[in-house]
């Protein structure tokens, strides 16, 4: 029982981080993901010192704003003070991790976070972290819930909004040509992506949420040339790195997440070796 | 205070060998890290630090000792495997920079992080230890580790120095430096091992996550500063090293405090205060120069209209009332207010009761932008056939511009002309 | 020569841009006739491309304004059709054909709704228009240079515009695919639309073009093509640089000018 909640637990963000990474790597804006799942930390920090947990919705979304911050923090050097993207993103990212390090061990005995958790989180403890009703009995998981709640949140944004989203990434100047604000769907994406790496913090930790965005993502786009397909599969290869993940997890007695992201390793490993060799 | 005296005296050897080590690793990373900023790939240096950690945990797996000279041949290995996955993936596949970039970093970690928690679980006693690498331990500098690393640093200053001519043109032009006839691609495998090193030693300090910051942000601050790369080297050396010795005081003075992410913040202190106060480049310094430029052309509008009224008077120093200004142009009352009392203080215009008058100095100055106004309108149809009715806005920004020397090339070429399209005169030099 | 039309289908007015705060585009000021179709002609860096995309508000302006059959751009936007340089985008897109002509119709579409059926029969016959109609569901990165630009303008198409704005068309096109272009743009122009296309080969311009704006940093000239396209007004397009010009432009952008002041 206590595999099937991890590997679950794995699944919901993988999906949820394939779905909005196929978007990341379109945008050309891998990267940016990569500096959001570092510098959201000072945020999950103090949500923690406040309430302890980030279970909170409201916890969740503060600690996600900081995220956004971020973005438009990176757009903000580049454009106002000529940095060049590289190095904006660089400067921008390490000095609120920075910060979230700074404040983890200044406060290292009140909030149950410390550094390990930071680099790869705890999957192994959200089957006993569980969440109650008003009437006190146990309802299930406490990060199953709150995962379930993110990614049918994107599902629904995707779904709803695809046009928008297809048309802003794909094409910009027309996109604005035709009156779709395309920052305005540059910020909603990056706002969500900002959301799902808090939530999945607990859970796979700051940084392997960035494997889970990026490598099923860039595995579906070496082998499909269909956006459709590319959700599906990179979703796919999302629940396949969780579940053979967990395995390889429990027979070397490693991290899960460390674990899965292995597992996607390999399975963009296996789709790059597969379009060369078709070359 | 105490602490203070007693850190900079280094009255317990130990600060000495600490403060030694961040500052050497710290200069080797931001000298480096110019190099990669310039290439415009700063984040490799992002991609190395994360691709070192499975290298670190397999050399140990082998050979299961901690010799730091072990410890940093398997990073060395990994962090280069790293950078050839990543090229080999942008040069084979449709998967642009940035995936490569991250899916590299990510992927590598992840399998370090694995071996890691392997190692640790595993219950091998001498693993306590390894996990410095994730956030740094510069306090740990000390005996062989700290020979070991020193030696690596001062290696990859040597190497900068020597091919210092060779790497700017590499990383500035590599088309031209191909052309000449320079080994592009070993200078390349030269630098790129050279990143690689400085990486490894870096971590020691501040640890896999926040060494990018070692190698980017002195340089992208020290960027602000100059244009010249030897003074950006010069200067990103100064600020790591300033960061180096700060980070290790403050974590002396409070032992809670972690040494490396503190650099980090410090290093991105003085980042951020480059990004807005940077003579020349900084954004505040832009902002206050943009506000000073509409002082300017507040003043030589207000200057202008006088000169205009005085035209239309054949007076040019009857006094004016401040609201027959208007009649000239559509100034708000704030502006004249503002705009008046500061010629006013500068000797431009003087006070006459209720009404101003120009000095002799502001009737020149006015005399000048009027003149610069219709010169311009001139070359404007002249040259770039635009209509008459049409020039008047355009020569309004550009009458604020025209420096003397292009005064006179102006006059030549539009063969020193009395009269603008609009058949007002413009107004002599002199 | 500039000449000034009544009732212009787009109207610029003392339009002044700059590019990282160099003014590129000195007060362009010209009116195009209903119907028209027009070639944007000039060096390269003349601002052909900027013109357009500043016409589509792409690219802030520093002074000046554009109207569109004497309105606002954002309250004709439905009436209006861009066609971006063909590599603006990314080919490797993973998207069908039909996905991307589709696009057309988003604006008409607007927020929550999906294409319908209506959409996607505009979509097909659109494909025809261009020859591309067998090419529907095939993948983007498989097609050709020529092909791409054929999936452009059937997008443009669907959009059932009135005047349409084509930034470099016909480059790295097969001889076939501009030819098939530039038919469909008589056929639309002769319709009462109007067409506007930046364009560089000066071989084809008294062929394609019956309106002819010669463009560089200033607006040299803009009428008809017969009284435009001269070699004395192409020689002053292309030939002698205005260097005070430039001078005055890097003085704007050193010395922080590039907003035009508040009036």
């Amino acid at each position: 029982m206590d595999a099937f909640i991890i590997i679950l637990t794995g699944s919901l963000v993988a999906v949820s981080c394939a779905l909005l990474g196929s978007f990341l790597v379109l945008r050309k804006m891998a990267m940016i993901g990569d500096a959001i799942s570092h510098s959201v930390l000072p945020g999950i920090v103090i949500a923690f010192l406040l309430v302890g947990s980030l279970q909170s919705a409201w916890m969740i979304i503060g600690a996600g704003l900081i995220g956004v911050l971020t973005t438009f923090l990176i757009e903000f050097f580049h454009q106002k003070g000529k940095l060049q993207t590289d190095a904006s993103i660089g400067v921008t990212f390490t000095w609120l991790f920075a910060l979230g390090v700074i404040l983890v061990t200044y406060y290292a005995g009140n909030a149950h976070i410390d550094q390990d958790c930071i680099l790869h989180g705890e999957i192994a403890y959200v089957p006993i972290d569980l969440m109650y009703d008003d009437a006190g009995n146990a309802i299930g998981p406490k990060a199953v819930i709150v995962l379930s709640v993110v990614l049918t949140l994107i599902l629904l944004f995707i779904t709803v909004f695809y046009k928008e989203l297809f048309i802003t990434t794909f094409d910009p100047d027309f996109a604005s040509a035709i009156g779709i604000s395309t920052s305005k769907w540059h910020y909603l994406l990056m706002g969500l992506v900002s959301l799902t790496t808090v939530a999945s913090f607990e859970s796979v930790g700051a940084i392997l949420v960035v494997a889970l965005l990026i490598a099923p993502a860039s595995s579906a786009y070496l082998i499909t040339r269909d956006l459709k397909w590319m959700f599906l599969l990179s979703s796919l290869f999302g629940i396949i790195s969780s579940f053979f993940g967990y395995w390889l997890s429990y027979a070397l007695d490693g991290s899960i997440a460390g674990a899965m992201v292995t597992i996607s390793g390999v399975i963009f490993g296996i789709c790059y070796i597969v379009t060369v060799l078709k070359k | 205070m105490e602490t203070l005296v007693e850190f900079f005296t280094f009255e317990y050897p130990n600060i000495k060998y600490v403060v030694f080590g961040t500052i050497l690793l710290s200069i080797s990373s931001a000298v480096v890290g110019c190099f990669t900023f310039i290439k415009k790939k700063s984040l490799v240096g992002d991609v190395v630090s994360h691709a070192v950690l499975p290298g670190i945990c397999i050399s140990f797996l082998a050979s299961g000792s901690k010799d730091p000279f072990l410890l940093i041949i398997g990073a060395f290995i990994s962090g280069w495997i790293s950078i050839v996955v990543m090229d080999a993936i942008i040069r084979n596949t449709k998967i642009k920079e940035d995936a490569a970039t991250g899916l590299a970093l990510s992927v590598f970690f992840g399998v370090g992080i694995l071996l890691m928690t392997y190692i640790q679980h595993s219950g091998n006693a001498s693993q306590s230890g390894l996990d410095t690498f994730l956030f740094g331990k510069a306090a740990a500098l000390v005996g062989v580790d700290l020979l070991a690393f020193s030696i690596i640093a001062v290696i990859v200053l040597i190497v900068v120095f020597l091919f210092y001519k060779e790497f700017k043109l590499v990383s500035f032009d590599p088309q031209f430096a191909k052309v000449i006839g320079l080994p592009i691609r070993r200078l390349e495998i030269v630098l790129t091992s050279i990143t690689v090193l400085a990486v490894v030693t870096g971590i020691q300090a501040v640890g896999v996550v926040l060494m990018a910051a070692m190698l980017i942000t002195p340089a992208a601050a020290a960027r602000f500063w100059t244009n010249r790369l030897s003074r950006m080297l010069v200067i990103a050396s100064f600020f790591g090293a300033f960061a180096g010795i700060s980070g290790a005081f403050i974590s002396y003075s409070t032992p809670s405090m972690p040494t490396g992410p503190w650099m980090v913040m410090i290093l991105s202190i003085i980042a951020l205060f480059s990004f807005f106060f940077a003579p020349g480049k900084g954004i505040v310094v832009n902002q206050w120069r943009r506000f000073k430029i509409q002082r300017q052309l507040l003043e030589e509008n207000l200057l202008k209209a006088f000169f205009k009224i005085g035209e239309g008077n054949n007076d040019y120093f009857k006094e004016i009332e401040a609201n027959d200004l208007r009649l000239a142009r559509a100034f708000s009352s704030g502006q004249l207010n503002k705009g008046l009392r500061k010629l006013n203080a500068n000797g431009y215009v003087e006070r006459v009761g209720s009404a101003w008058r120009l000095s002799k100095e502001g009737h020149d100055k006015g005399k000048r932008i009027t003149r610069l106004h219709r010169l311009w309108e001139l070359y404007l149809t002249k040259y770039l056939r635009i209509a008459p009715d049409h020039v008047h806005e355009d020569a309004d920004t550009i009458e604020h511009v025209i420096t003397p020397e292009l005064e006179s090339r102006l006059e030549q070429l539009l063969d020193y002309p009395t009269a603008d399209p609009h058949q007002s005169t413009i107004p002599s030099r002199h | 020569m500039i000449q000034q039309v009544e009732n212009p289908a787009l109207e610029i007015h003392d339009l002044t841009v700059s590019y990282d705060k160099k003014p590129v585009l000195w007060g362009v000021d010209l009116t195009i006739p209903k119907g028209a179709l027009c070639g944007i002609i000039g060096p390269n860096g003349a601002g052909k491309s900027t013109l357009i995309k500043s016409i589509m508000d792409l690219i802030p302006l520093n002074s000046g304004y554009v109207k569109l059959f004497d309105q606002e751009l954002d309250d004709v936007r439905k009436k209006i059709s861009y066609v971006p340089q063909r590599e603006s985008v990314d080919w490797d897109f993973p998207a069908s054909v039909l996905d991307v002509v589709l696009m057309g119709r988003y604006a008409q579409l607007g927020l929550f709704k999906r294409p319908r059926k209506a959409d996607r029969d505009a979509a097909l016959s659109a494909l025809e228009m261009v020859g591309m109609d067998k090419y529907a569901k095939r993948q983007i990165a498989q097609l050709s240079g020529g092909q791409q630009q054929r999936v452009f303008l059937a997008r443009a198409l669907t959009q059932n515009a009135d005047i349409y704005f084509l930034d470099e068309p016909f480059a790295g096109v097969d001889a076939a695919t501009e030819k098939a272009i530039i038919q469909i743009l008589k056929n639309l122009s002769s319709e009462g639309k109007t067409i506007v296309v930046v364009h560089h080969d000066l071989q084809s311009v008294e062929t394609y073009f019956n309106w002819v704006i010669l463009l560089n940093l200033r607006l040299v000239a803009s009428g008809p093509t017969s009284d435009v396209f001269t070699p004395q007004l192409l020689e002053e397009t292309y030939g002698g640089k205005l260097t005070l010009l430039s001078e005055v432009g890097e003085l704007v952008k050193k010395g922080g000018f590039h907003a035009r002041e508040k009036q």
